[in-house]
């Protein structure tokens, strides 16, 4: 049974519809990219599956661990497992990092019948995630995300995915913004949790990214709707053709030739 | 305005049932009493009055208290006690300067460097005015720091005034922790005269009362170094007016000023800043900033700076802001499962957390990091 299945899933941000009908179903252990040219619907999708009020769903449906996925509330989703690594990780002057992961980290094993960690153990994770991340451990008592630089915010997106260790990882455009040093770490750290129980959606404009994370499958997306599906081929094809390749306009590719 | 003078006659009849005091006590009365039979209970005509209507405490019946004999006041404090916290203009100090009884006098000698706080603290009871006075005098280059806080259960009207005098290069902080009942009445004058190049800061922390007004007043001197830090918190139906006024009267002073709001329910609160740079204060630095955090949709804040600036080589500047809970910091949280509730309170508390990380009493800001956190669970309608 698919870990999680999108079934004609239609969503609006105020009156306008930008997901207009997608299907696509991941099994535990796959991992489906999820290409596009900007304003495709990548990123809403992302949004949708994580619960971000800001989108409206008029249609469809998502069954997530056979459960109906929309009916429940960011918190409950991440509880269940669904991890939705930002884009734009947002900045909060005056929580602590530690403060954070160790309330997202206690709750999420409440929900799993699971005891608080201790002070002790919980520092030993966070000691080990972070080295996976390569992470300077003083990143923990600043406040979440303020004055991160775009790499540091990202690792910490997947240093929070690592000690969180959800069933489904939904990594949103984890690339943009990186350098090639920064990215290599950072695709390191996804593929270190590629595992038979665990389902990634990797949301992705370049191809590049794809190189250090190689999916099971492609998917491109085109004005709300999948308009192709295939292997990781279909990924070098986009790189060798360009979305325009495939019929698609890609706005910033039009602006760049101009 | 009949009205008027019918609140004044009830009061006009404790005041006469009162026993008399040591004559430069009794005369001080008798002088206050006089000129709040003058002024009256102020009313929303009033500039400084604008947005605090006070005529439930006008209305309200309330027992003169402590009711016994005026302990003796001591002989040095004569030469301070209502010189700084004047009585002629704001008729709660005069009220109070006509009815306290006892003064919680302290006087930290020149040079004396206390370890542990100078605590304050008053428990008030339903029913009763409580016309609270302290008068604290901080010797030249000595250090101290000065806790006062307020509790209570029912309802009952705390009107109190407080005088801190500090020396030459004294250093004082000064604490006002205000957690009174939520049916209470809250008015507290706090006025602080500073000597040259001395350092003060204070804090005032407002959680309880129903209606509660804070005024706090600095006179700086030369080279004199004044930090004022606030946090208002209020729900339901509370009512807090921070009145503040830096009175720049010497050159090269500086104040930094940082108030900040926390708003829910259908509760208000008011911010105003006066900041007075006097003709010869050159070199003053001044600073103002008042944010606010508004929860709900009923909630109403009125802020106000205040600058009457008569010096010309001077900075001085000032800001307010007025803001919601960030729906994507709110989403952030949520999405790694903590609960809209909880997340909501986490941002709430890290909206304050500037204002708490200054407080360096250790138990207090632990004190102050709970309340807080309860208050903010309370979530009223």
């Amino acid at each position: 049974m698919a870990l999680i299945e999108i079934k004609d899933l239609h969503a609006k941000v105020g009156e306008r519809e930008i997901l207009k009908g997608i299907d696509l179903a991941v099994n535990s252990g796959e991992v489906h990219a999820i290409m596009g040219p900007n304003g495709s619907g990548k990123s809403t999708l992302a949004q949708v599956l994580a619960g971000r009020e800001l989108y409206h769903v008029t249609a469809g449906e998502v069954l997530y661990d056979g459960k109906d996925l929309l009916a429940m509330s960011p918190e409950d989703r991440a509880r269940e497992g669904v991890f939705l690594a930002f884009q734009y990780p947002v900045e909060i002057p005056g929580v602590s990092n530690m403060y954070f992961l160790k309330a997202a980290l206690n709750t999420v094993r409440k929900h799993q019948g699971l005891p608080d960690l201790d002070a002790m153990d919980f520092l030993n994770l966070v000691r080990e995630k972070m080295k996976l991340m390569d992470m300077e451990q003083t990143l923990l008592n600043r406040p979440v995300n303020t004055g991160f630089s775009g790499g540091e915010k990202k690792r910490n997106e997947i240093f929070q995915m690592a000690v969180l260790e959800p069933r489904l990882a939904i990594l949103d455009e984890t690339d943009s913004g990186l350098d090639i040093d920064a990215l290599r770490v950072v695709a390191n750290g996804v593929n270190a949790l590629r595992s038979p129980e665990r389902s990634m959606i990797v949301v992705t404009h370049y191809q590049r990214l794809l190189n250090y994370i190689v999916p099971d499958f492609v998917h491109v997306l085109s004005d709300g709707r999948i308009v192709k599906s295939g292997g990781k081929e279909l990924a070098l094809q986009l790189e060798e053709s360009g979305y325009a390749g495939l019929g698609i306009e890609d706005e910033e590719e039009a602006v760049g030739k101009r | 305005m009949t009205a008027v003078s019918e609140q004044i006659g009830v009061w006009l009849e404790a005041f006469t049932k009162q026993p008399k005091a040591e004559p430069w006590i009794q005369q001080l009365r008798d002088a206050a009493f006089a000129r709040f039979a003058e002024l009256g209970f102020p009313t929303t005509h009033d500039e400084e009055w604008r947005f605090t209507n006070v005529a439930p405490i006008a209305r309200a019946r309330f027992e003169v208290g402590p009711r016994q004999v005026l302990p003796s006041v001591p002989e040095d404090a004569q030469e301070f006690l209502a010189k700084h916290a004047r009585f002629d203009k704001n008729p709660f100090v005069a009220l109070n300067t006509a009815f306290f009884n006892g003064v919680h006098f302290t006087r930290v000698p020149r040079g004396t460097v206390l370890e542990q706080p100078i605590e304050v603290s008053f428990t008030a009871r339903q029913g009763m005015a409580l016309p609270h006075r302290t008068l604290i005098v901080v010797g030249a280059q000595a250090q101290c720091t000065i806790v006062e806080t307020y509790q209570g259960t029912g309802s009952y009207f705390t009107n109190a005034v407080t005088e801190i005098v500090v020396g030459e290069g004294a250093v004082v902080d000064h604490y006002k922790i205000q957690e009174e009942s939520r049916e209470a009445f809250h008015i507290e004058t706090v006025h602080a005269t500073l000597g040259r190049s001395a350092n003060f800061t204070s804090y005032s922390i407002s959680i309880g009362g129903a209606l509660v007004r804070n005024d706090a007043n600095v006179t700086l001197s030369e080279g004199t170094e004044a930090t004022l830090s606030g946090l208002y918190v209020v729900n339901g139906r509370q009512h807090v007016d921070n009145h503040t006024e830096i009175d720049h009267a010497k050159p090269h002073g500086t104040s930094h000023e940082l108030y900040k709001g926390i708003l829910d329910g259908k509760a208000s609160a008011v911010f105003n800043g006066r900041i007075i740079v006097r003709k010869d204060a050159q070199k003053t630095d001044s600073k103002q900033t008042n944010k606010n955090l508004v929860l709900s949709d009923d909630a109403v804040i009125d802020t106000k700076p205040e600058l009457q600036i008569l010096a010309d080589d001077v900075r001085c500047t000032h800001g307010a802001t007025i803001g919601q809970l960030d729906a994507e910091s709110l989403f952030y949280l949520q999405s790694r499962g903590i609960g809209k509730n909880e997340a909501r309170d986490v941002l709430t508390y890290a909206f304050a957390q500037d204002i708490i990380d200054r407080v360096k009493v250790p138990a207090l800001k632990d004190h102050l990091e709970k309340v807080l956190f309860e208050k903010f669970h309370e979530r009223p309608e």
